[in-house]
């Protein structure tokens, strides 16, 4: 688990570059209130608390939350999101091991249905550090404090945003006109991007997450891209389905969370590539303009449903036995 | 180079082989006392032919086989019976078990012995008996009877004989230090095993970890066309399974044998014992043990007599008493923790580790299970050993059945990759316990069902034929009474009334029927 932390720390580290400091107080924030969160709930449980928060699963719970909600989004937002990840969707489960879905994907989740506003615009501009973003105490004032004036002026939608509300009306030439695009794909986001898949090539190499999900999610969702949505007028072009957005955390950290994901190799890339299939409808067709936390949520539902229908063939046998045993 | 093929999954655990490979074969000596368990192989225990008291000598036999499954059991040296006893016996839970205690003399006198060198003029059957005889059964762990083992059910015709040199658990050298210093009686015993099974391939198949028997053997072998298979280290190549599937690219069917595939598999240990007994006449009574650990001044082979208590052979190989952590019966991935040293080797006792603090320290304590599936990698039969460990644990037994629970060979590499350290072998024993449990429980009521069936119709056939005669005599009874009511003068014609009526009156009666008869039948 400590090696996941490691591997986000060159995303973290994009996103403090182009974002600002918020999305390090984020992290903070929220592996503070995650421990905190855990080792009440393992009290009122009678259960261990030091041998259960060694296992670092709470802090790694918080860390993916503080990178992936908005950099200066406020503090109690945050919290609601913490406290409905751990508590309800891994403590209230049964604790480690036995929660269905990814406790940080039903804190987002939760959060992105009930404050909307505060979820879509609390990205920071992509000016980066030192280029009249605003400083540590500046950001903690906004988080903390609700003095978002300081910081409303730098803030604005994120890119995938921008790209699903105004191409229907104008071109793509036009439509990257906007602020949040700069020069490249997506500003900041494709550093941000690059940054966590090559933490997750890492893990990869590591041997600490297996390739299945990352490669076929990613896979799954160039294909649909390059077969629905080639035309840059009409839908968001590849680059920026993979570069932009929570794709790469997504793929790499989110998705391979092994207890609420598929276990069999063949399961794992079915798995993964309904993430990336149901990520491309959300974003194409559906209301959000990103779709990872609820595309990793719906698999997250299938999963049993997968693991049924994938066991390998043991030794000996001819064929796999799908599906459930037969009542007797 | 002879083609060989990968199995799934496996582990590279750390070999510690080294520490008893150092020193050459030794013998374990006399021990002051042997004691000899009547059960040492799968199948019933011997019966005992000796009394307290008697001497006996070396060789000769002490206890007869009982059943199809059983061998007998022999005297390791010359001596005097002291007792026929309880006494512990390898086993995890430090079990008790009837056996033979007997005092050497010293003289290591043997008994006549009785070689079969010409076994190749003889009847496969006989050949087969004289295995039995002596004793034999398989050295590899399991301790199934050789005889049986060599005697495959009738359409199977065994094409590969395959001798299991692969010895793929950590610490264990026993089988490398026997094709290091006795390749030529692996190769005599295999021959003795392939004139009786006539296979069309011979392979002895050894990890790559041991250069030395992999060179012994070979020079060995000469000009026999036996081959010498040098198999990629990886735990559990060793395993029955795996090492036919290494050398042949078959899988042995669910629920099958290998014969049924063509291919048996032998230990190298049990050639040598073979070979003994046909060209020697000896009967199984020694067998190597490697006896490691970081609590041992001298850890190393030891030939040692069956019967000798472990705290024997650590002492030959310097146990230091205060570095003693904990002692294990078998490897580190199959074995378990013995609870006493006084406990005997036997015939499948390939290795005793004299652990020192550090060394095989218990598991840390067990951590929720967090799905990820490298037990399900590790798992060279290809089973889902998570899904098996919820099921087991969740009381789900014929779930974890269904997922293939009995194909699990236990080789505890699941286990060992697991990064919350659950002890998962230890749920399938309990699992597959529970299952047989049930079954035999489930076998006996219905034993007990079907006798109460068959007593519940017996009696209910019983009552309708009382109930049948009941009836005849009924009527009977009703058409007497119609008929005296018919003639009221008659005396009553029951033929069973003690008061039977001589023939005139009968006559009478029929010729009174006759003519009620037409008379109430006229028009």
């Amino acid at each position: 688990m400590l090696w996941v932390v490691i591997a986000c720390l060159p995303g973290l580290l994009a996103q403090t570059v182009f974002f600002g400091w918020g999305n390090v107080i984020n992290v903070i924030w929220c592996i503070a209130l995650a421990l905190g969160a855990e080792a009440a709930i393992l009290r009122m449980r009678d259960k261990p608390v030091g041998f259960f928060l060694r296992d670092n699963t709470a802090a790694v719970t918080g860390l993916l939350l503080g990178l992936a909600l908005p950099p200066l989004l406020p503090w109690w937002v945050s919290a609601i999101a913490v406290f409905s990840a751990i508590i309800m969707a891994k403590q209230l489960y049964g604790g480690l091991g036995s929660n269905p879905f990814n406790p940080a994907m039903v804190g987002y989740a939760l959060v992105l249905i009930s404050f909307p506003v505060a979820m879509t615009t609390n990205w920071a501009v992509p000016g980066g550090l030192g280029n009249g973003a605003p400083g540590v105490l500046d950001t903690l004032a906004a988080i903390f404090s609700g003095q978002q004036t300081a910081v409303d002026a730098y803030t604005m939608a994120t890119p995938l945003d921008v790209y699903k509300h105004d191409i229907g009306a104008r071109i793509a030439a036009e439509v990257r006109q906007h602020p949040s695009f700069g020069n490249g794909i997506a500003k900041g986001w494709e550093w941000v991007n690059l940054a966590f898949l090559a933490g997750g090539i890492g893990l990869i190499y590591l041997r600490i997450i297996s390739w299945h999900i990352p490669v076929s999610f990613v896979a799954a969702l160039a294909l649909m891209s390059l077969a629905f949505g080639s035309n840059p007028d009409q839908y968001a072009p590849l680059s920026l389905h993979l570069l932009a957005g929570g794709t790469m955390l997504g793929a790499f950290f989110i998705a391979t969370d092994p207890v609420s994901a598929a276990t069999s190799h063949q399961g794992k890339l079915i798995y993964g590539a309904g993430i990336g299939i149901l990520i491309y409808l959300i974003r194409t067709w559906g209301s959000y303009p990103d779709a990872v936390a609820f595309a990793v949520l719906l698999m997250n539902f299938a999963v049993p449903f997968i693991d049924h229908y994938t066991p390998p063939r043991t030794y000996g046998h001819k064929k796999p036995k799908r599906g459930i045993a037969p009542r007797t | 180079m002879t083609q060989i093929w990968d199995f799934p999954g496996g582990i590279h655990p750390l070999e510690n082989k080294h520490q008893s490979t150092a020193r050459p074969l030794q013998f374990a000596g006399l021990p002051e006392r042997l004691v000899l368990p009547l059960q040492q192989h799968i199948g019933s225990p011997a019966e005992t032919r000796v009394m307290p008291g008697d001497k006996v000598l070396k060789g000769e036999c002490l206890a007869d086989a009982i059943g199809t499954l059983g061998v007998p059991l022999h005297a390791p040296t010359s001596g005097t019976v002291e007792a026929i006893e309880k006494h512990p016996v390898p086993h995890p839970s430090g079990l008790l078990d009837w056996c033979i205690a007997l005092i050497p003399d010293g003289a290591e006198t043997w008994a006549e012995l009785t070689p079969l060198s010409d076994y190749k003029q003889r009847g496969r059957e006989e050949v087969l008996a004289h295995i039995r005889d002596c004793g034999i059964v398989g050295l590899g762990g399991a301790g199934f009877p050789t005889n049986i083992k060599l005697h495959p059910p009738k359409p199977d015709k065994v094409n590969t004989l395959v001798l299991n040199g692969a010895e793929c658990e950590p610490y264990i050298t026993a089988d490398d230090t026997l094709m290091r210093e006795k390749a030529d009686e692996i190769i005599a015993g295999m021959g003795v095993m392939a004139w009786l099974l006539e296979p069309e391939r011979c392979v002895i198949g050894v990890e790559d970890n041991k250069p030395d028997a992999i060179h012994a053997l070979k020079a060995a072998t000469g000009d026999t066309r036996i081959e010498v298979v040098t198999v990629p280290t990886k735990y559990p190549s060793g395993g029955e399974k795996q090492l036919i599937q290494i050398l042949t690219g078959l899988e042995v069917p669910h629920g099958g044998i290998p014969a049924d595939i063509g291919v048996m598999c032998q230990n190298v240990g049990t050639a040598v014992a073979v070979s003994r007994a046909v060209h020697r006449g000896e009967p199984l009574i020694s067998r190597i043990t490697t006896v490691t650990g970081q609590a041992l001044g001298q850890p190393g082979n030891f030939e040692v007599l069956l019967g000798t208590p472990v705290r024997h052979v650590l002492a030959r190989a310097q146990l230091d008493e205060t570095r003693l952590e904990r002692l294990v019966l078998g490897g580190p991935m199959m074995g378990y923790t013995l609870q006493a040293d006084s406990v005997p080797v036997v015939k499948t006792t390939n290795c005793v580790i004299a652990a020192a603090p550090g060394e095989l320290d218990e598991p840390p304590p067990e951590q929720p299970c967090i799905r990820c599936g490298a037990c399900a990698e590790a798992c060279p039969m290809e089973l889902l050993p998570q899904q098996l460990f919820w099921h087991a644990r969740a009381g789900e037994f014929d779930k974890a059945e269904h997922l293939n629970l009995f194909d699990c060979i236990e080789c505890g590499a699941c286990s060992y990759v697991c990064p919350s350290s659950i002890p998962l072998v230890q749920y399938y024993r309990f699992a597959k316990g529970e299952i047989r449990s049930h079954r035999s429980e489930q076998l006996k009521s219905d034993q007990a069902r079907q006798r109460f069936e068959a007593r519940q119709a017996r009696l209910e056939m019983e009552q309708a034929e009382k109930e049948a005669r009941r009836q005849e005599r009924a009527k009977a009874a009703a058409r007497a009474k119609s008929e005296k009511a018919d003639a009221p003068e008659d005396k009553p014609t029951k033929p069973s009334d003690k008061t039977r009526p001589g023939p005139a009156t009968a006559v009478e009666a029929a010729l009174a029927r006759k003519k009620h008869n037409q008379t109430g039948s006229g028009p």
